[in-house]
């Protein structure tokens, strides 16, 4: 059996998958979030040392993680893109990085709100919080300078290199928190050795992780959809929707 | 069972003001980014309809010329 594994990378046959993927994607996390969010305000106990503050960690940790993950996934897309020419693959970018740059917001936001009862302060030009403070002006100036370029392979190019260069900054925060004396705690879940949490508390953040991941990929695709009918509106694929989708 | 009451749940044993700060922000921007994502798809589809009736008049018109 053979699959013709190009057919997709075409982006009128991706236009057509994406719409069929986005409500499974939507449905799976809408379960995962009301079961995290159960897990985690229900089941999970109260810490010992930070009391009910720690139920931050809900929404701070996964939000971290997908920040650093969709840059790198996005990065690899607008490379892939740079590389062979593939127009998918760099509007695929295109379509990962306000998500990226949300979820950046969102655990800078949280932190704050965490280390303010914790640390006694909103914010501190730490190695970990400074350096995803980066990861943050990274998003944002590869969508600006993406939105300064009309015409749009050009804008796939020159945002491709931004994204490239951006990579650096991600075993930054990951390792930062061993390289420097940081404020900030090590990393509570790692592969290397048993997690130093609850289990429950563990088992919560993990479903919230997957929550944040079926999120993603839903509004990825979303927007990776408007972005083809964006710039594939001259095409005859587009003009023949008319008749086969109403 | 963590919690005695309903007040009890929103006091978040006094860090309340900390925990749904960052959870009612969190919902807002998830919410946000959603509604703007389908406010353009819907947009798109709009302006579309009209540039297809546009190309479908075009092709008519090369047909008849």
């Amino acid at each position: 059996m053979s699959i013709n594994w190009y057919k997709y990378a075409a982006p009128s046959s991706f236009y057509f998958l994406a719409g069929k993927l986005i409500p499974f994607f939507t449905v799976l996390a809408v379960i995962l979030l009301v079961a995290g969010l159960y897990i985690g305000f229900f089941v999970a106990p109260t810490d010992f040392q930070q009391g009910e503050a720690y139920r931050i960690i809900f929404i701070h940790v996964p939000a971290a993680w997908m920040s650093m993950f969709l840059y790198v996934v996005m990065a690899f897309w607008a490379g892939i893109g740079l590389a062979f020419n593939t127009r998918l693959s760099s509007m695929f970018a295109t379509a990962i990085a306000p998500t990226g740059a949300l979820f950046t917001f969102i655990a800078l936001w949280t932190g704050a709100w965490w280390g303010k009862p914790m640390w006694g302060t909103w914010w501190v030009w730490d190695a970990r919080l400074t350096s995803e403070l980066i990861l943050l002006f990274l998003y944002i100036g590869f969508m600006s300078l993406q939105a300064a370029i009309d015409d749009p392979r050009r804008a796939d190019k020159a945002g491709a290199v931004i994204a490239l260069v951006g990579v650096v900054n991600i075993p930054i925060i990951y390792f930062s928190v061993q390289w420097w004396n940081t404020l900030h705690q090590g990393a509570s879940v790692s592969v290397m050795q048993s997690p130093k949490m609850a289990t429950a508390m563990l088992v919560g953040m993990l479903v919230m992780v997957l929550a944040a991941w079926m999120y993603s990929i839903a509004l990825i695709l979303l927007r990776a959809r408007n972005i083809i009918l964006e710039r594939e509106s001259h095409t005859s694929w587009v003009a023949e929707l008319k008749e086969t989708t109403r | 069972m963590i919690w005695n009451s309903w007040s009890d749940f929103f006091n978040m044993g006094g860090y309340g003001l900390y925990v749904w700060g960052s959870y009612l922000v969190t919902f807002m921007c998830v919410i946000g980014e959603i509604l703007i994502a389908k406010r353009r798809a819907r947009t798109l589809r709009q302006q579309l309809s009209l540039t297809k009736e546009s190309i479908l008049r075009e092709r008519k018109d090369e047909a008849t010329s």
